[in-house]
């Protein structure tokens, strides 16, 4: 028996990431008291230093090519810029957890361990080209992801998303491994290559890839999977949900992509068509939701369902075109949406038994206390719904335009028409700031820290430039 | 004799149906949890008998079995200690009972 | 294996079921018999039960459960470890040894931060 190859250096940024998050726990046991010396931030320090490192690697890495350990793995284009924006998101994340977690926790390490083992299950899940793996990695980062959205402990919403979130998760994960086995049986393969190679056809593949799509579209927040996703974006620490809802959306649509596109056999029609119609739903329903939240952060829960819908479209179009369009919206996406769910944890006021949410209301007159942060949220918000020249709108642009080339005009359209109405309460938020009172609610002092200001101000930055400036980047990444 | 690999399929099937109607229809977190397992573990079986009866020549099924069994225990782990957290807080794990968050 | 290999089984499941069920309805019908109240309390060791046996156990029950799930179950990649050990040689020693060593990091881990303690 030979043994196996393995080539480490492909997976550089994971173990990186990996073994930060080891040195997060070790560094808290060997020191258990720097917390008390003034240390306190050394875990988001080693955390933001990992994750800055990762992300080097990842660009400096030369040209990502080929399978490592036995064909489970690759590293490609699609996963270096899949690494990208997760990394993007959990630094982003990370900025904003400094100074909104020392409100309601002491344990530290613990936090910044779980997340970057999400990170870590993240990277991972988008270079899977194994069943196996794919399922392992899937499971790393929703159970890191399950316990720190209920980290807030002292608040009871926490720990109610926390375990809805889980229920539904674990829940969806058993369809996702029925249709695993599916493919098993119909192929004898675990690898997307083989499993694609192979060519089988009939009941077992059909019926896998359909379990395999419930299962993913649970992790993905569509509809109609999509019922834990207001609970535990809601409950869960605001940076949590900022990080998650992107980071989770970015690895499932990789895996999805590259599941769907290994069960060749399988007509497209069949997959795209049902993929079509999720979408469709999704975007509809997320932007009806979200439009008569009274809480801030539901809302923009209710968008990020929404924004799952438009991501769809993407994969529904089942060219590489479609899916660069997917790339890019993700990291426009990025920026725009946590940037909006920074402006919403700088307007909640976290406290150790509870946060009280931000209502509807909570950004009224933001212009005249915090003339910037009232001119960054509403870059995102109207880049969110869409509007030109920001980078929300390039990245609709393109998702709808290799629709329409793929022949999916009436899903382009389905996705315009929801853009509009969607602009309605993006709109709503921005006119509040500008033109209403301060309700009488709101806090006279907004505290800024620093580090949630320089999360806003990158994101803004890469709301207004990210559109103009990237987008010959993203050409045939997918190919 | 060699039992045929449907009875094993219907087995399977079966449990996943019992496991997925337990999560659906009972309120207490820790027999939704079970449901959940019940239905991981059907896909065990499921796994196993597509190995042995279809692909018996790698391994694959088995180690997948392995897999899916590993992780099934660190869920229920981390399950039962969300439990414990929201029981400690709020007295009750009745799923219903959890209704803080609305629309 | 054919079904003749379960023949000794089958002849030892014939020769125990009617042994153990003679055991055990013989007594009822040759034994005197004569309840009154204290007979019929269910047994614990000697004293008189003074509680519901249905009881909720205390929560670290479950502590020491949850830890005992995670580690226990690791064990299992053990098994087709040891099987092709002798294949994998060195390079399946380190391996091992990188996944018992976070494991380890793990446990150390939540030793120090006293879950193994009761109180």
């Amino acid at each position: 028996m030979s043994l196996p190859t393995l080539d480490f250096s492909l997976i550089l940024p994971e173990l990186v990431v990996l073994i930060t998050a080891l040195l997060v726990l070790i560094a808290d046991l060997l020191w258990p008291r720097a917390a008390s010396r003034g240390r306190e931030q050394a875990p988001a320090v080693l955390a933001l230093a990992g994750l800055i490192l990762a992300g080097l690697l990842t660009l400096l890495a030369g040209e990502w090519s080929g399978a490592t350990l036995q064909g489970m793995l690759v590293a490609d284009a699609l996963a270096r810029y899949l690494n990208l924006v997760v990394l993007l998101a959990a630094a982003l994340g990370l900025l904003l957890s400094w100074s909104y977690l020392p409100h309601f926790s002491t344990q530290r390490s613990e936090y910044y361990a779980l997340y970057l083992l999400a990170v870590a299950g993240m990277l991972f899940l988008g270079k899977s080209i194994e069943l196996i793996t794919l399922f392992v990695s899937l499971e790393i980062l929703s159970i890191a992801l399950y316990v720190l959205t209920g980290f807030h402990r002292g608040q009871l919403a926490g720990g109610e998303a926390a375990l809805k979130y889980f229920l539904l998760g674990a829940f969806s994960s058993g369809f996702l491994l029925y249709g695993a086995a599916l493919f098993y049986a119909a192929t004898g393969a675990t690898r997307l290559a083989d499993i694609a190679a192979q060519n089988a056809g009939g009941f077992y593949m059909l019926a896998g890839l359909a379990l395999f799509l419930v299962g993913l579209g649970f992790k993905l927040a569509v509809a109609p999977f999509h019922m834990w996703a207001p609970d535990a974006y809601q409950g869960a620490p605001t940076p949590v949900t900022a990080f998650m809802s992107v980071g989770t959306k970015a690895a499932a649509l990789v895996a999805l992509f590259r599941v769907v596109q290994a069960a060749g056999s399988v007509p497209v029609g069949v997959w795209a068509t049902a993929l079509a119609f999720l979408s469709l739903l999704t975007m509809t329903l997320g932007n009806l939701a979200a439009l008569r939240q009274s809480s801030l952060k539901r809302m923009l829960a209710y968008s990020s369902i929404a924004h799952a819908g438009y991501l769809l479209v993407g994969v529904v179009a089942g060219t590489a075109a479609g899916f660069d369009a997917v790339l890019f919206y993700l990291f426009a996406y990025a920026f725009m949406n946590i940037g909006a769910f920074a402006i919403a944890s700088l307007l909640e006021r976290p406290g150790f038994y509870a946060v009280q949410d931000a209502g509807i209301h909570a950004a009224d007159g933001l212009f005249g206390r915090r003339p910037w942060l009232a001119v960054a949220m509403a870059m995102f918000m109207l880049s969110l719904a869409g509007i030109p020249p920001l980078a929300g709108f390039f990245g609709k642009l393109y998702l709808f335009a290799a629709a329409v080339e793929s022949g999916w005009a009436w899903l382009a359209v389905a996705g315009v028409l929801n853009s509009v109405i969607s602009a309605y309460y993006y709109l709503r938020v921005v006119v509040g700031m500008f033109m209403a009172e301060p309700s009488a609610s709101a806090h006279l002092r907004l505290p800024l820290p620093a580090s949630a200001t320089l999360a806003v101000a990158l994101t803004a930055l890469g709301t207004l430039l990210f559109g103009l400036l990237a987008t010959p980047w993203f050409q045939g990444i997918s190919r | 004799m060699v039992i045929p690999l449907s009875w094993y399929l219907i087995l399977a099937a079966a449990l996943f149906s019992i496991g997925f109607f337990g999560v659906l229809a009972r309120r207490n977190a820790v027999a939704v949890l079970m449901g959940v397992e019940l239905m991981l573990n059907a896909v065990n079986i499921n796994l196993l008998a597509f190995w042995r009866a279809i692909h018996p020549a790698e391994l694959t099924g088995q180690i997948f079995a392995i897999f899916v069994l590993t992780v099934a225990a660190a869920e229920a782990a981390v399950g039962l200690a969300l439990i414990i957290s929201i029981y400690r807080s709020r007295r009750t794990i009745q799923v219903d009972a959890l209704d803080l968050m609305k629309g | 294996m054919t079904s003749a290999d379960y023949l000794p089984i089958l002849i030892l499941i014939l020769i125990a079921a009617p042994f153990a069920g003679i055991a055990i309805l013989l007594p009822s019908v040759l034994g005197p018999k004569n309840p009154n109240r204290m007979k019929q309390e269910a047994i614990e060791s000697g004293m008189i039960p003074f509680a519901d046996a249905r009881r909720r156990f205390p929560v670290q029950y479950y502590m020491v459960a949850v830890l005992f799930i995670i580690f226990d179950i690791e064990v299992i990649f053990l098994f087709p470890w040891a099987v092709s050990l002798n294949q994998l040689k060195i390079f399946g020693l380190i391996e091992m040894g990188v996944f018992l060593g976070i494991l380890l990091i793990g446990y150390l881990y939540v030793w120090k931060k006293g879950a193994f303690e009761w109180e």
